[in-house]
């Protein structure tokens, strides 16, 4: 019943032997142990869990660690260089983008992707590309203005 | 919140899909995108003996225009058709409903056939596509057919499709020639799901009105159509349209009230 699996996770190849019903977010917190990934409402909505799968941001709640055998995965540990801040997470920090940090990590791998296709976006396109992750403590506002800041540094970079 | 056992093939080839969907005495589901699927898993209201997952089916990855006609491969994202030049230029209310579903991180793996699959009245696709008569081309290991929306689509998240069946390929017919379009809706938050909506394919006096959230099904308004080719008014379009549904419960009167003002925009908004 179980399956040999491996997945490149954040540039290392992670083998593990797992049972089909295990969903990739507990893969990834419980069997490869990064912790950064959180995991909120386990059923599609809160965007706290959000990895990117072949470089696309995808809810790891909701894809079974089976699937993402022989792919690509990348999670917040991925970000930042040593010890350093990717400058997104800089932006963050400097804005006041979060405040318990719960959902951070979700957001961060949804920036990533989008700032990577979109690197001059509007106000809307940011709005409308943080609307797949929540945040209680923030109101968005400084989410929103620290997108923007990171967007203007890494088309600078 | 996490799912029960069931047991697991990813086959590469359809012809081992429709063998796996063929086996009797087990209760066997699809998996495709999983964004509705893998919820329900999570929260055990689907604890399927056994799961199929088409997603190393590459045979089933396509979206392409094919002559006149849009061909949606059952393992083709929303993301897929969110990005197609194609799609964009050819079929534009494909284009325009898609942006309403989910989230980005939903649409990068859910798929278009899935949605159309699990029939959640309140989906945009479903509804766009039975405004553009679209063909839904099943296939088993018994063979295959064709079905249109209205044969397709039974009743709340229900098809006629069987067990064994695999909706392999949506086919969308292009759009009648100088027609225009639209898809609106009403949510409370975007990419929460719409409390109302409506696709319209409109040239001239011929138009093509579908509802979201009005029923059981995604539902084609023939009455509303009928009203367009003979009188040519969209206002009392938009009355035939609502006039028909059979809603019920204390939201009934302001969901008809606004299901109306949605058909009338959205023919409208098609014909301008």
């Amino acid at each position: 019943m179980t399956r040999q699996i491996a997945v490149d996770l954040n540039g290392l190849v992670v083998e593990a032997e797992v049972e089909p019903r295990l969903l990739l977010s507990d893969f990834i917190r419980h069997r490869a142990g990064l912790h950064g990934t959180h995991v909120g409402c386990e059923q599609g909505v809160c965007g706290a869990c959000t990895v990117q799968l072949d470089g696309a941001p995808v809810r790891s709640c909701l894809l079974l660690a089976v699937q993402a055998d022989g792919h690509t995965l990348r999670t917040v540990e991925s970000l930042a260089p040593g010890d350093g801040l990717h400058p997104i997470q800089a932006a963050f920090q400097e804005t006041h983008a979060l405040q318990c940090g719960f959902c951070t990590p979700g957001f961060l791998m949804s920036i990533e992707a989008f700032l990577r296709h979109r690197p001059d976006p509007s106000e809307d396109e940011i709005r409308e590309a943080l609307a797949g992750n929540l945040c209680r403590c923030t109101g968005y506002r400084a989410i929103i203005e620290a997108v923007g800041l990171a967007a203007e540094r890494l088309r600078g970079a | 919140m996490k799912p029960a056992a069931f047991a697991y093939d990813d086959p590469r080839e359809l012809g081992h899909v429709l063998d796996l969907l063929a086996r009797e005495g087990e209760d066997v589901k699809v998996l495709a995108g999983g964004q509705s699927l893998v919820p329900l898993l999570n929260f055990r209201l689907a604890r399927p003996d056994r799961l199929v997952d088409l997603n190393r089916v590459e045979e089933l990855a396509y979206l392409r225009r094919d002559g006149d006609v849009l061909r949606i491969g059952a393992l083709a994202r929303h993301a897929d058709l969110e990005r197609s030049e194609e799609v964009a230029a050819g079929w534009p209310l494909l284009a325009a409903a898609v942006r309403f579903v989910g989230h980005v991180q939903i649409r990068a793996r859910g798929t278009v056939c899935g949605s159309v699959a699990h029939a959640d009245p309140a989906a945009e696709l479903p509804v766009a596509l039975a405004a553009l008569d679209a063909r839904f081309h099943v296939r088993s290991a018994r063979g295959s057919r064709t079905l249109g929306a209205e044969e397709l689509f039974l009743g709340f998240l229900t098809t006629t499709l069987e067990p064994d069946e695999l909706l392999v390929e949506i086919e969308v017919p292009a759009p009648p020639a100088g027609s225009g379009s639209a898809f609106v809706e009403h949510a409370r938050t975007h990419g929460d799901f719409a409390l109302g909506g409506a696709a319209a394919v409109v040239a001239g006096r011929e138009a093509r009105l579908a509802l979201l959230a009005a029923g059981p099904v995604p539902l084609r308004a023939r009455e509303a159509e009928e009203v367009v080719a003979t009188r040519g008014s969209f206002p009392e379009a938009a009355d035939a349209a609502v006039a028909a549904l059979e809603l019920t419960g204390p939201d009934a009167d302001w969901r008809r009230a606004l299901l109306r003002e949605l058909a009338l925009r959205a023919l409208e908004r098609a014909a301008a």
